[in-house]
């Protein structure tokens, strides 16, 4: 009944025969939807083309992107880009409808596009955008999609297999699309590695024809109000994250996570209890229902290490926390730990960092 | 004007246990709410109704026990509630509970008014996939708003609605055509308390209780398992990580020689961390 995926739905079907209907077995390449809005591409389809591209190599097809907008010109960039990053192949599909996104008309080009070139995977990020659209092209198409994935692979059998989490984040579990193509999947922002990028590479591109009038579409963008502090919290795509949690114990001893963010030139946030509270805005919220961080160091001051902080913070390169229970979950994952006060800890590490700083910029 | 608010029955998954060993989850005992994040779409569909008359009426699809979710939303302050429940929609996915609910809230505006707005909260906490909105706009044919923030404006001579919605990088102002679906973003407006007489009725009042057959859904095939093209292979924990963290020696020393330690310490693993740093991080 319920929509999650759950145990008893896997016993009974996870042994069905996938004899693929035959209509669905000229299905073949692994599809991008590069996400690409205000003259850029969001990174997380570069990450997905990173992600793709070895997926389509395991199957020996080729790796696709597809980007729509409103000025082909203007989108020469994204093209470029998408086959530096690995793509073989990009399907512009350039009308002036497609400027500012809206649902209907992005859905429209995108099963078209599903329709006419028959792709057997599409990745899209599971961004605001990401999502909005995956659910409509899915469901257009009547076929499966796989929400939030953390894992991508292919099976002995040549299907996808997406794994997400599940439960509020307490198990993992792996997905297939049993007999319908194409088979779709959102990945967040920072979940998969930003791939390698082969300044010069090329590829092909196709243009598609939108076939789409202005006075035919419902909705209509009156405004677009840009975020006045989008360019300030950048904590998915920070190299240094400083963080947060109940330890710190009010709302002032913030304070102490921004002071050492800022020496280290790095982005703070924090647990979920600490939006729920008001602390802090939800747009620093760290983990499963906040962000996804990738940085190169994680400090995590007085955070317990719940799973669902977790799964937000373990592509970390390097992750420090410190909190007085040296049986915090959180040393579990951590690479180095502090059993301290971190009301006390954090101001004594501000200092020394910057001490260390000033004395070496001083030498060099 | 007459609304629907799709609910979920959830556990609180705050408080789910995984059996250590057969990694199934312990359901016995979990208590049960109203998806939190439907509780926004709920209160901005009263809000509606109170500013412009007319009905709210409350969805789910769930087992029997939902009808609980249900009468604590009447005592919250809506109208109505249907439940939808039959053993064909075991194991749904999100396209098999997008049918079902679409098929539902077709047969809702059959009998009580075809609904100018359809509401879903942002995602549930347990299957967190943010597509049953979407799904329901689609097999309805209705345009879809997504990551609402606020409704400016419901034009019912004009049939047109205005919101604002959370978009990439800003907030999108629109103007649609009614009837839309919004899926309601969290945090946007505070829940209101039932009255007593709400709560009164809630906990009495008789509700819809639909099966397939009644919902009007002649093609079972569409539900459940069978109409799910997506299907859980396995389940599994997390990998711990084999290592446990390093322990810095803490003692008796004091905090600056601690800092110092932890700063020695990453510089090791990561020797081009300062030199980053310097170059990166704020003057002093
Ligand atoms: C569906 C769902 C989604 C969720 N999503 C998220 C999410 O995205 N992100 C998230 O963070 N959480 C999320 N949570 C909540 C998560 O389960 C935990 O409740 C939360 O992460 C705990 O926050 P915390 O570590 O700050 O607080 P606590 O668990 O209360 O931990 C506080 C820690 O601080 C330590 N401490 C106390 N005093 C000090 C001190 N002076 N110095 C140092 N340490 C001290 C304590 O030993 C303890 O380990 C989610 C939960 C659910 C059910
Ligand atoms: N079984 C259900 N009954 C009623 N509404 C549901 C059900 N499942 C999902 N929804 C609605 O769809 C939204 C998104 O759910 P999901 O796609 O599971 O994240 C929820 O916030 C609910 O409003």
């Amino acid at each position: 009944m319920s929509t999650a995926p759950t145990p008893p739905a896997a016993a009974s079907r996870a042994g069905m025969k996938k004899e693929l209907p035959e209509r669905f077995k000229s299905y073949k390449h692994v599809w991008v939807f590069i996400e690409y809005e205000h003259g850029e591409i969001h990174p997380v389809s570069l990450e997905l083309l990173g992600e793709g591209r070895k997926l389509a190599d395991k199957l020996g097809v080729e790796l696709i992107g597809a980007v729509l907008g409103g000025n082909r010109a203007a989108m020469q960039d994204a093209v470029v880009e998408a086959w530096e990053y690995g793509a073989d192949l990009v399907y512009v599909v350039a009308d002036p409808t497609l400027e500012h996104y809206r649902n209907d008309p992005y859905t429209r080009v995108m099963t078209d596009l599903v329709n006419n070139y028959k792709p057997e995977i599409i990745l899209l990020g599971a961004t605001v955008l990401g999502r909005d659209l995956a659910g409509a092209v899915a469901t257009t198409l009547l076929t499966g999609l796989t929400a939030d994935c953390t894992e991508l692979a292919i099976d002995d059998e040549g299907s996808l297999a997406a794994t997400r989490p599940t439960f509020g984040g307490s198990l993992l579990c792996t997905i297939h699309t049993l007999n319908f193509r194409p088979q779709m999947a959102t990945v967040r922002p920072r979940v998969m590695a930003m791939p390698g990028r082969t300044k010069g590479r090329q590829g092909r591109v196709i243009e598609h024809a939108a076939n789409l009038q202005e006075f035919d579409i419902i909705t209509k963008v009156l405004r677009f109000l840009p975020d006045r502090n989008s360019n300030k919290v950048q904590l998915a795509y920070a190299d240094i994250v400083v963080a947060g949690g109940l330890g710190l114990r009010s709302p002032e001893n913030l304070q102490l996570v921004r002071a050492l963010a800022e020496v280290l030139g790095g982005e703070w946030g924090g647990s979920r209890p600490l939006v729920q509270k008001g602390w802090m805005e939800a747009e620093r919220q760290i983990g499963q229902t906040g962000k996804t961080i990738r940085p190169k160091i994680y400090i995590a001051a007085g955070i317990s290490g719940a799973i669902q902080h977790r799964v937000g913070v373990e592509g970390a390169d390097t992750i420090i926390a410190i909190n007085t229970d040296k049986n915090a979950p959180i040393f579990d994952f951590a690479h180095f730990g502090v059993v301290t006060n971190a009301i006390e800890f954090l101001p004594a590490l501000t200092t020394a960092f910057r001490k260390r700083l000033s004395v070496n910029r001083l030498a060099s | 004007m007459h609304i629907v608010v799709c609910i979920k029955q959830v556990p609180d998954s705050a408080q789910i246990r995984v059996h250590p060993v057969t990694n199934t989850i312990m359901r016995q005992g979990v208590p049960t709410i109203i998806n939190p994040y439907d509780l926004f779409a709920l209160e901005e569909a009263l809000r509606l109704r109170d500013w412009l008359g007319g009905e709210v009426t409350v969805l789910t699809m769930g087992p029997p026990m939902a009808e609980e979710s249900l009468r604590k939303a009447l005592g919250i302050g809506a109208d109505r509630g249907v439940l939808l429940t039959d053993r064909f929609f075991a194991g749904s996915d999100t396209l098999a509970t997008s049918y079902a609910l679409a098929q539902a809230v077709r047969k809702i505006g059959e009998t009580w008014g075809i609904p100018e707005i359809v509401f879903t909260g942002k995602q549930t906490i347990d299957g967190d996939t943010a597509q049953v909105g979407p799904g329901i706009a689609r097999r309805l044919a209705l345009q879809q708003l997504t990551y609402v923030a606020a409704v400016q404006e419901v034009d019912l001579e004009n049939k047109t609605i205005t919101v604002l919605r959370r978009a990439e990088g800003g907030v999108q102002e629109l103007k649609t055509a009614i009837p839309a679906l919004i899926t309601m973003l969290e945090g946007t407006n505070e829940v209101r308390r039932g009255t007593i007489a709400d709560v009164l009725r809630g906990a009495r009042a008789e509700l819809v209780v639909w099966n397939a057959q009644t919902a009007g859904i002649t093609d079972v095939s569409n539900c459940g398992l069978r109409g799910s093209p997506t299907v859980v292979k396995r389940v599994f924990a997390p990998k711990p990580r084999a290592t446990k963290a390093v322990q810095i020696e803490v003692g008796d020393r004091d905090m600056g020689t601690i800092a110092e330690d932890v700063i020695a310490r990453l510089y090791a693993v990561q020797p081009a961390l300062e030199a980053a740093l310097l170059r990166t991080a704020a003057a002093y």
